[in-house]
């Protein structure tokens, strides 16, 4: 599909904002996950992080895919969200939004524009400096590293401050995401609201873990 | 009841246009909305200023032409009612209430509080309708068996009286709960199905080429919907479309 056609036709955007928000939703499962070592054994998230930082698959695979994946949902949400204010040239005076609708689903553009800072900094965090470890300085591999790095970052409380409200955001974000998503694949029975009930579970969960492993950090070193 | 109505006065479709303010005396609580509005354009026609334009036709919520964005919402704080359907005693004594025209750019103001929603039409005419051989060999619609599940969804969506809530209230102006249900109670019936594919295909087009926003799935569509067609039908539509996008 031509781009231009694309961006013209709007199921097929709402589709494309869907799938893409879905693949970042597994990826979110996945990193929850690794993340979640961290608290339970020093070793293990080391070995894990090692793995996920050396093997070729997923840093030259799956890591592109991920970061169109990023990149896409979030210039597609910009310019959808651009596109949606141009329908609508005069403002209403009054506009009563919460009455039918709820903030979340009304306010994806600012969630996600959170979660866009906060990713920024997580890679300045992490993603930078772990190009310029492994390509550009040019390290050996070292295994036992990664462990350290991660406590060292949420010694910072307005850091894990900022990581904490990111999260919340994320939340919010997901609340609406994932059953939306559902309903933009053209889904909506009675297993759809099931997995969206599934969704808003993901939603709290997830977002709760980052917390907790951000805090656990914090407080525990 | 006494209020203070802020309404939007526009003299043309060119004119800029603001918020002008009426203090209104004397409203029965059983009066309906539009009614108010005829107590106070009387009042201002006696005055010699010139009347508040709006639309309004049956004024019983069968035609969809009265709309009107009432203090925020489609057709006021009502549920499941269009603005002729809406009764003072939803408002108290001394409330201000803005009135405002459904705002999209795809439903321009003509006048005031009347905007052109001829682009519905234009969706429709893209494919709102089946073809029919009326040449005297019409085969009767009720030998055709239909099950229940689908005769009920299709009437349902059926329901739809074309009156532009769902743009006006949405905050992306998308036009998709409309047009879903003008797809919907076709592509649930067997009469429907021989032009699916070319339907949807066209009346999507149709809209997004009027100028519509995107759906992002808020709901507040079917919330002030006064048919409450589902958001079910934009699933469907959805389904439909993209079926029929691979089909050709
Ligand atoms: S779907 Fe509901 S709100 Fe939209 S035009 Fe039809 S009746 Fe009006
Ligand atoms: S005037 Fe016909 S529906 Fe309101």
């Amino acid at each position: 599909m031509a781009q231009s056609a694309l961006l013209n036709a709007s199921i097929l955007k709402k589709v494309a904002m869907a799938l893409s928000g879905l693949f970042l939703i597994s990826f979110l499962a996945l990193h929850v996950s690794l993340n979640l070592i961290s608290i339970f054994s020093e070793r293990v998230f080391n070995e894990a992080s090692h793995f996920m930082g050396y093997n070729p698959l997923i840093q030259y695979f799956m890591q592109p895919v991920l970061a169109f994946g990023v990149i896409f949902h979030f210039v597609f949400g910009f310019v959808l969200t651009l596109q949606n204010k141009n329908a609508r040239p005069i403002a209403y005076a009054k506009y009563n939004g919460a009455a039918n609708a709820s903030w979340t689903s009304r306010n994806m553009i600012i969630s996600g524009s959170v979660i866009l800072a906060f990713l920024v900094l997580h890679f300045y965090d992490f993603w930078f400096p772990e190009v310029n470890y492994k390509y550009v300085v040019g390290n050996l591999p070292d295994a036992n590293r990664y462990f350290g790095e991660l406590v060292h970052k949420f010694h910072d409380p307005i850091r894990t401050g900022l990581y904490c409200v990111s999260f919340v955001l994320l939340g919010f974000h997901l609340w609406h995401g994932f059953g939306s998503s559902l309903q933009s694949m053209g889904m909506h029975n009675k297993y759809s609201r099931f997995l969206s009930k599934v969704g808003y579970g993901f939603a709290i969960v997830v977002p709760a873990l980052f917390v907790i492993i951000a805090l656990f950090h914090h407080f525990n070193n | 009841m006494k209020l203070t109505l802020k309404i939007w006065r526009q003299k043309n479709a060119q004119d800029k246009g603001g918020i002008v303010d009426y203090p209104i005396d004397g409203i029965e609580p059983d009066m309906s909305f539009l009614e108010m509005l005829d107590v106070l354009n009387e009042q201002l026609i006696n005055k010699g200023d010139e009347p508040v334009a709006f639309d309004h036709d049956c004024r019983e919520g069968i035609c969809g032409m009265c709309s009107l964005f009432i203090n925020g919402e489609a057709h006021g704080p009502d549920r499941g009612v269009t603005t002729c359907q809406l009764h003072m005693r939803m408002f108290k004594d001394g409330d201000t209430i803005f009135i405002e025209p459904f705002r999209a750019k795809a439903f321009p103001v003509i006048k005031d509080l009347v905007v052109d929603r001829s682009s519905f039409e234009r969706i429709q005419h893209a494919g709102g309708f089946i073809s029919v051989n009326t040449s005297g060999n019409t085969i009767d619609a009720n030998t055709i068996p239909i099950n229940k599940h689908d005769a009920d969804k299709s009437f349902d969506a059926a329901a739809c009286i074309g009156c532009g809530a769902c743009v006006a209230t949405c905050k992306n102006s998308s036009a998709m709960l409309f047009v879903s249900a003008k797809v919907s109670q076709y592509a649930l019936l067997p009469q429907g199905k021989v032009e699916a594919v070319d339907r949807v295909l066209n009346m999507v087009h149709q809209m997004d080429a009027e100028g519509f926003g995107n759906c992002t799935n808020t709901g507040a569509c079917e919330v002030e919907c006064p048919k409450g067609i589902s958001l079910e039908n934009i699933a469907r539509m959805n389904r439909e479309y993209l079926a029929a996008s691979l089909k050709g």
